[in-house]
């Protein structure tokens, strides 16, 4: 693995030397974002009507950005690290503040969201909401109506009551190989704070999930999509976004495959995406118009319609497909959203509790 | 004059394989070995103490003395990490012996093929490289998985009535690291059995000696040093492999690589990591060492 963080690096390093090379002549922003996160056009559109050029690059794992990010020199202008991993990151240094005199369509974003942001981004100095989600189940219909009898999932019963999952177990169950997105779902099923941070209310969620453990049969973070949409699972605990694009494949695919997407009714974890700009951007002023630009909010419905994600632009709203803005499962209704939670970035000493209580459970070790 | 430039010409072209050690091999590891006596940070990059050469040598002493070896001790502390050592090591020498016992048939085979077909079968074993490691793992998806090829065969055939549960278990790692690292047992094999002097066999069995026992007594002691040079090439990236157990193993299977990745990715404990790499470096002197030993003695039977 260092010899490949070694290779990213020197890769990097040449992109940053190649974009610094080609500042002299037009005018660049480079772009970190998640893979499958956005509608091409939409750069298309940003360079004719700027003629900034985007070099678009992707990621599929904070993990892999943040190491990025805290080794340095990335020579992106832009990233899109998720809230928790934005607030540490905030911490250490890795970002600038906003220049909000060159963020005009400030004014179209969602102070609901904004206000919850302010947990991650106090005063949402140094990053932008790009799309939200949630934490929930996603599953084939028809298989859990065999198995359980049941039309609709509604509860984390389904997954952390040891019974239900033992019944699931040979049609198959996936989760997601993240302890800061399974640990607070399961802490808010059984009644406790969903942000907690002490070691005595976390071994209860340890003791909860070594339960239903045997039935899981694989942890991962991204192969439940590919799974869900073959038929070769039948639950899966994911991100509402992954499920949908694993819905749409499967009806594309059209083998009587069809996928659904829970939020639990005990409620679940609201994560957000964020744009920032490194503090060692090479193109700060490129970065500012990129940011204000998908603010635009023609052009972040584009972005939603296109990834069935939920933006934070209220002003959105009007442009968004009927199909992706009344799905409670994207936008959830008023009550629904009440009961969406955020949990607060860990500490060094509770990330280290964290990390060792999930290998536990993932490895019975 | 013309001899000493022979003389400076020389020392440089030894030079040359040194320094690229020096760069390439010593210079990361001290820097890898300094960050495992670190202690994890809220900053770019993630540990402290950071020095450079700038603050001076006083600057270098103060940087020192923060140094420690808590991580190593963190490292014996938790079981996790023997655990995962252990299990790294049980599973790449169980997948090397599979591989040698897969590998001698078919290296011998190649060997003793017509002379005009041997570069068609080492150009076969070679073949796989042309496509993607990471692609023929995902393959192997395809083929083990509850509705994959294998199943729907066995099915069909009426030899298994269910389904068997092979991807996400330790076979599924075996036949992953077994079917990966197969040229690397049967190239070096190939090459001491190509090598072998035949007629030393027909000596034997017209002396009266079975062919059993001929193979024992002369074939297998000749193709040993193959059998170092295949065993070590699997053993050694075998214990470190981390994509395998990713994408074909189950969430029980420990091993390093992933325990490692975990404390570089997820714990953001560059430190820790560091620790965890010298120490799986230090594992894996040992059998090189061991290696090149029995190169040099080969090499001394063989003058």
């Amino acid at each position: 693995m260092i010899r490949k963080a070694f290779l990213l690096s020197a890769a990097s390093m040449i992109a940053a030397s190649v974009a610094a090379g080609a500042q002299a002549q037009e005018r660049v922003v480079n772009v970190y974002n998640w893979s499958d996160y956005i509608d091409e056009s939409v750069l298309d559109e940003f360079t004719k009507e700027t003629g900034i050029k985007v070099v678009y690059d992707v990621f599929d794992s904070n993990e892999i950005l943040e190491t990025k990010l805290l080794a340095g020199g990335t020579g992106y202008d832009i990233v899109v690290p998720t809230g928790t991993f934005l607030a540490r990151q905030i911490q250490a240094g890795v970002f600038q503040k906003l220049d909000k005199s060159k963020l005009p369509n400030i004014e179209n974003m969602w102070d609901v969201i904004a206000e919850r942001l302010a947990k991650y981004d106090p005063g949402n100095e140094y990053s932008i909401n790009y799309m939200w989600g949630t934490v929930g189940i996603g599953y084939n219909t028809k298989k859990v109506s065999e198995a359980l009898g049941i039309d609709e999932i509604d509860s984390w019963d389904v997954v952390f009551n040891p019974d239900n999952l033992a019944k699931l177990q040979n049609c198959g169950v996936h989760f997601l190989d993240s302890p800061t997105d399974v640990v607070p779902s399961v802490l808010g099923y059984l009644g406790l704070d969903p942000d907690s941070h002490d070691p005595e209310v976390l071994a209860k969620a340890e003791e909860a999930l070594l339960k239903v453990r045997p039935y899981v049969r694989k942890f991962h973070s991204s192969e439940y999509i590919n799974a869900l949409a073959n038929g070769d699972i039948c639950v899966a605990i994911g991100w509402s976004g992954d499920v949908f694009q694993a819905r749409d494949r499967a009806a594309e695919a059209d083998r009587g495959v069809e996928i659904a997407y829970a939020i639990p009714k005990e409620g679940t974890q609201m994560w957000f995406d964020q744009m920032a700009i490194p503090a060692d951007a090479p193109h700060v002023e490129e970065a500012h118009e990129f940011i204000n630009f998908i603010m635009k909010p023609e052009v972040i419905a584009k972005a939603s319609n296109y990834v069935f994600y939920a933006n934070g632009n209220k002003a959105s709203e009007e442009f968004l497909d009927p199909e992706v803005r009344d799905d409670p499962a994207i936008y959830p209704d008023e009550a629904t959203l009440e009961k969406l939670y955020t949990t607060t970035p860990l500490d060094p000493k509770t990330q280290r509790v964290m990390t060792r209580l999930w290998t536990k459970i993932v490895t019975g070790q | 004059m013309g001899r000493l430039a022979t003389a400076i010409g020389s020392r440089l072209v030894i030079a040359v394989p040194y320094l690229w050690l020096l760069i390439f091999f010593l210079v990361p590891f001290i820097i890898v070995f300094k960050i495992s006596l670190s202690t994890t940070a809220i900053a770019m990059p993630p540990y402290t103490p950071t020095f450079g050469l700038e603050g001076g040598i006083s600057g270098l002493v103060e940087g020192l003395k923060e140094l420690s070896a808590d991580n190593y001790t963190w490292l014996l502390d938790d079981p996790l990490y023997i655990n995962a050592y252990i299990s790294s090591l049980v599973i790449a020498a169980v997948s090397t012996l599979i591989t040698l016992l897969v590998g001698y048939p078919i290296a011998y085979g190649m060997a003793r093929a017509p002379t005009a077909l041997r570069p068609v079968l080492v150009m076969l074993v070679i073949l796989p490289f042309w496509t993607s490691f990471l692609i023929r793992v995902y393959a192997w998806i395809g083929i083990l998985k509850p509705e994959g090829l294998l199943n729907q065969f066995l099915l069909f055939t009426g030899i298994i009535d269910s389904p068997l549960v092979i991807l996400n278990t330790t076979t599924a790692i075996y036949i992953g690291i077994v079917y990966s690292y197969l040229p690397f047992m049967v190239l070096p094999l190939y090459a001491t059995l190509e090598k072998m002097d035949y007629s030393l066999i027909e000596a034997a069995q017209d002396l009266g000696c079975p062919p059993l026992t001929a193979f024992w007594k002369i074939t297998f002691p000749l193709s040993l040093p193959g059998i170092t040079a295949g065993c070590m090439l699997v053993f050694i990236p075998a214990v470190g492999e981390f994509v395998i157990p990713d994408l074909l193993g189950g969430s029980q299977t420990l091993m390093i690589g992933k325990t490692l990745w975990n404390e570089f990715f997820s714990n953001r404990d560059w430190p820790v990591s560091s620790a965890v790499a010298i120490i799986l470096l230090l594992i894996l002197v040992v059998p090189i060492m061991f290696f090149q030993r029995a190169q040099a003695n080969a090499r001394e039977k063989g003058l």
